[in-house]
């Protein structure tokens, strides 16, 4: 991809200038440094502050490496309170503070190089480096010569801003993991080698003088499956142990029972019979399950499935001390207090507005798409990101008792769910413990009247042959396989039940604001024939306000020379008066034109009256995401839901999509939703939620399947089963169809399981399984199992034309 | 024939140091970041650098 997009920005070059930072395409005039064109300040002071610096080879590891910066209004002053840093840090001493921080923006070499030279730029720094999976940067610096804000700064100014919230996920990603799998699978490993070498002896037959060592490598087996039991393998003890006294039969049982039953087995026949013992069978199992245990944990390290609040939520907000801004952390924020938040800040506490013009923008926690102005006096709810100027707001609830806050807290929203489906391997596990359990019983019973010996001997050869190893491997490595394809499709699950859930669906639930349209590109189309004069008067008109609307109308007739008005005044909610060089200009909403000849055309618009006479509108549409028309397909065979927080303004365009108005409701709470779902799976409904924002999390967390669509998967994203990047939306009928395939595989290799376990049996209940027997079955079922469940997956995915 | 509970021992000791040196890298997190050695290899060093220039 990498070479696709520099291919792309050479051939850019030749009819447009390119930002020499960031390869955006430079709209405005260019800022041009040393024959460098930059597309904003913000470009061109990294550009500065880099060359400075000697740092130049930045721009020669990749093309146009660093990230658009015409945003730059960061303020970091928060970072000198010393309860956030110690928040924040990892580990301070007298000279030396050690500091992790997420970087979302590291994507290249050149960022690597970069971010591992930052001591080139202050001698402070001692240290930098870089995890390039986990985007992060651990840093040790003499916090004498520069403190926490300095360096975030820093960081800030080379365009790398680290991204600081109260939930911690960097410390909790690097927490180590507590089960110690890979120690496990190393001592499995190491002694299954082991014992298979000192097994070859005796399967190719020793000689009489031979026989001692038959006692020797007998012994020392039993050495090497100490470990295998207590160590690598005891996790199945205690889990299945767990379950039985929860009286639920899982699939570790049977597994424990043949890990005990081969252990004591391979124990007597070794020092009792002077018999070989099924020690390599032992190892090789515990081994083999322990891979599938981990092929089945992956981890995505720049992604995570549980944000909640706090991760959306800013670390601090500025407060006014007698006219003076002081930052303070979001716990010590009290109700009487002011605060200031500025453009693109989100207000952390339900407040009433004091001073400024408001125009907040809620759509991440309402689903409602324009943002709303409010007036003075006006409480308004934490979690609105203002656009626009700053205001001053008195904060008349504590940040956890607000609005937002509380609905998180909500009994519904916190509910454990336990309603989701057991998996096939659980359903089957069960079966199949009681049908293992009755053979074995009834061989030992059926030998026990001629010979116990024997009978024991049956009894435990079914317990080992039918030890369900492929079984319990089929689904980790079918459902390790998808998910790898589904990663490649920039689709990410949280675990590989989720796979399974997806295959169980019947009805499908979508959230409207950001989910089936496009966070930020709107459409706005001119719906009127303008002079290049009216154009300049409405330009001028719009550029006096801050409401969206009128940015995006300035937005879309481009800089234009701006005319002073004589006259201008902005109705809130309404739209703007002005006279500008004798015109007298009315620009708004249907209801502000009072003209007969205006017609509500159904969607948001911008209608424009000059010198008494309309002359059309803007209309703003938003953006369906690409394939909305192959994902409303799906309603075939799927039941499909609109869920929107939004009014029902699109409701002709939506009705495309949907069958019936009855699929479509609007002005829908975050508890309504939740309710919609809870009711769904009442009538015994499979329930995929897909959402986007906060107030979707409650029916995300309820519904079977809960997806969360998002463009920037490093931006916040309420807790969920799984992230769907949005340029992937229209693969996700294959996506389901490819789920159902992985169930379909998981159900064929179980019955290659069984065929093997019942050439297993056939032995077993015969008394004639050897060790050499078992030995090669065990892996031999494991082998074929693993190719099988790779390769079947992997034409599945090929055949959706996912790979 | 002796010889091979010997060479067994020595075997199996070789091995277990090789399992201890395992632990080891694993327990002092030489194993925790497996991608990001690649890429820094790819990079030029400091001196070299001047060096062409």
């Amino acid at each position: 991809m990498d070479i696709e997009y520099s291919k792309m920005a050479v051939t850019e070059t030749i009819n447009k200038t390119v930002c020499y930072h960031c390869g955006d395409e430079c709209l405005s005039p260019p800022y041009i440094i040393e024959e460098k064109a930059f597309c904003c300040l913000g470009c061109k002071s990294v550009y500065e502050v880099l060359s400075a610096s000697d740092l130049c080879n930045y721009y020669t590891y990749n093309d146009h490496p660093g990230a658009n910066r015409a945003k730059t209004d960061a303020r970091f002053d928060y970072l000198n309170e010393p309860d956030i840093v110690a928040e924040l840090i990892d580990y301070s001493d007298d000279n030396i503070t050690i500091v992790t921080f997420y970087i979302p923006q590291i994507h290249c070499s050149s960022c690597l190089w970069l971010l591992e030279q930052l001591h080139k730029m202050n001698r402070a720094i001692h240290y930098s480096r870089v995890d390039f999976l986990k985007k992060q940067l651990n840093i040790r610096v003499d916090h004498h010569q520069m403190n926490l804000q300095q360096l975030v700064e820093l960081l800030y100014h080379i365009g790398y801003e680290p991204i600081i919230s109260l939930q911690d996920i960097v410390k909790k990603q690097n927490a180590p993991s507590k089960d110690n799998l890979v120690q496990k699978i190393a001592v499995a490993g190491f002694c299954f080698g082991n014992v298979m070498l000192l097994s070859f002896p005796e399967y190719f037959g020793m000689s009489g003088y031979e026989q001692s060592f038959k006692h020797f490598f007998g012994w020392l087996n039993i050495l090497f499956a100490l470990p295998v039991v207590f160590y690598s393998g005891w996790g199945y003890f205690t889990s299945a142990w767990l379950n039985l006294r929860q009286r639920v039969l899982n699939i570790d049982f049977p597994l424990a029972l043949g890990i005990a039953v081969l252990f004591i087995r391979s124990v007597v026949d070794v020092l009792l019979n002077n018999d070989p013992g099924f020690t390599d069978t032992l190892c090789g199992l515990v081994f083999f399950l322990l891979i599938g245990k981990f092929v089945q944990k992956k981890t995505y390290y720049h992604i995570s499935f549980e944000r909640d609040y706090r991760s959306f939520f800013p670390v601090a907000v500025n407060v006014l001390y007698n006219d003076i801004e002081k930052p303070v952390s979001l716990s010590q924020l009290n109700t009487g207090q002011r605060i200031i938040v500025r453009n693109n800040e989100i207000i952390p506490a339900d407040a009433i507005l004091l001073k400024g013009q408001a125009v907040i923008d809620f759509s991440f926690v309402t689903g409602e798409a324009q943002p709303v102005n409010k007036t003075l006096g006006e409480i308004i709810y934490a979690g609105g990101r203002q656009t626009g100027e700053a205001i001053e707001l008195e904060v008349v609830k504590s940040v956890s008792q607000s609005y937002l806050t509380q609905l998180w807290n909500n009994e519904a929203f916190t509910r454990k769910n336990d309603n989701r489906g057991q998996t096939f391997n659980e359903k089957i596990s069960k079966y199949f413990t009681i049908v293992l359990l009755t053979i074995a019983f009834s061989a030992l019973l059926c030998w026990l009247p001629f010979d116990y010996k024997r009978g024991l001997a049956a009894f435990t050869a079914v317990l080992i042959v039918a030890c369900p190893c492929a079984l319990a491997l089929s689904t980790p490595f079918t459902m390790a396989a998808a998910l790898s394809i589904f990663d490649r499709n920039l689709f990410y699950l949280k675990n590989t039940k989720v796979i399974e859930q997806m295959a169980g669906v019947d009805t499908i639930v979508m959230d409207k604001t950001g989910t089936i349209t496009t966070g930020e590109s709107k459409n706005i189309e001119l719906h009127a024939n303008l002079t290049a004069l009216e154009e300049q008067l409405v330009y001028s008109a719009c550029a006096n306000s801050v409401h969206p609307l009128s940015r995006m109308v300035c937005e879309y007739l481009g800089p234009l020379h701006k005319m002073p008005a004589t006259e201008y005044s902005e109705i809130a909610g309404k739209g703007i008066v002005a006279t500008i060089n004798k015109h007298t200009l009315a620009i708004g909403n249907v209801s502000f034109m009072m003209t007969n000849a205006v017609q509500d055309i159904g969607y948001t618009a911008v209608h424009l009256i000059i010198d008494h006479q309309y002359k059309g509108y803007f209309a703003i549409k938003h953006n369906y995401r690409d394939g909305l028309e192959d994902v409303a397909k799906l309603n075939s065979s799927y039941e499909m839901f609109l869920l929107s927080g939004d009014q029902d303004r699109e409701k002709q365009q939506l009705l495309r999509f949907f069958k019936t108005d009855e699929n479509l409701y609007f002005n829908q709470s975050p508890q309504s939703k939740l309710d919609f779902i809870e009711k769904l799976q009442a009538r015994d409904h499979k329930v995929m939620m897909i959402g986007d924002g906060l107030n979707d999390s409650g029916a995300l967390k309820q519904s079977d399947t809960g997806i969360v669509i998002t463009d920037n998967v490093n931006n916040f994203s309420p807790g969920s089963d799984a992230i769907l990047d949005g340029r992937s939306f229209n693969k996700l009928p294959a996506f389901l169809r490819f789920s159902k395939d992985a169930v379909t595989v998981i159900h064929i290799s179980f019955l290659i399981s069984l065929t093997y376990n019942l050439i297993g049996l056939s032995y077993a209940v015969t008394v004639n399984l050897s060790p050499l027997v078992a030995a090669i079955l065990m892996p031999a079922s494991t082998v074929t199992i693993i190719s099988f469940t790779s390769i079947a997956t992997h034409l599945f995915a090929k055949k959706r034309k996912l790979i | 024939m002796s010889i091979l509970y010997f060479l067994i021992g020595c075997s199996v000791l070789l091995a277990l140091i090789f399992l201890g040196a395992f632990f080891w890298a694993q327990r002092s997190g030489q194993n925790d970041d497996l991608y990001t050695p690649s890429m820094r290899i790819l990079l030029d060093d400091e001196d070299e650098d001047k060096a062409k220039k």
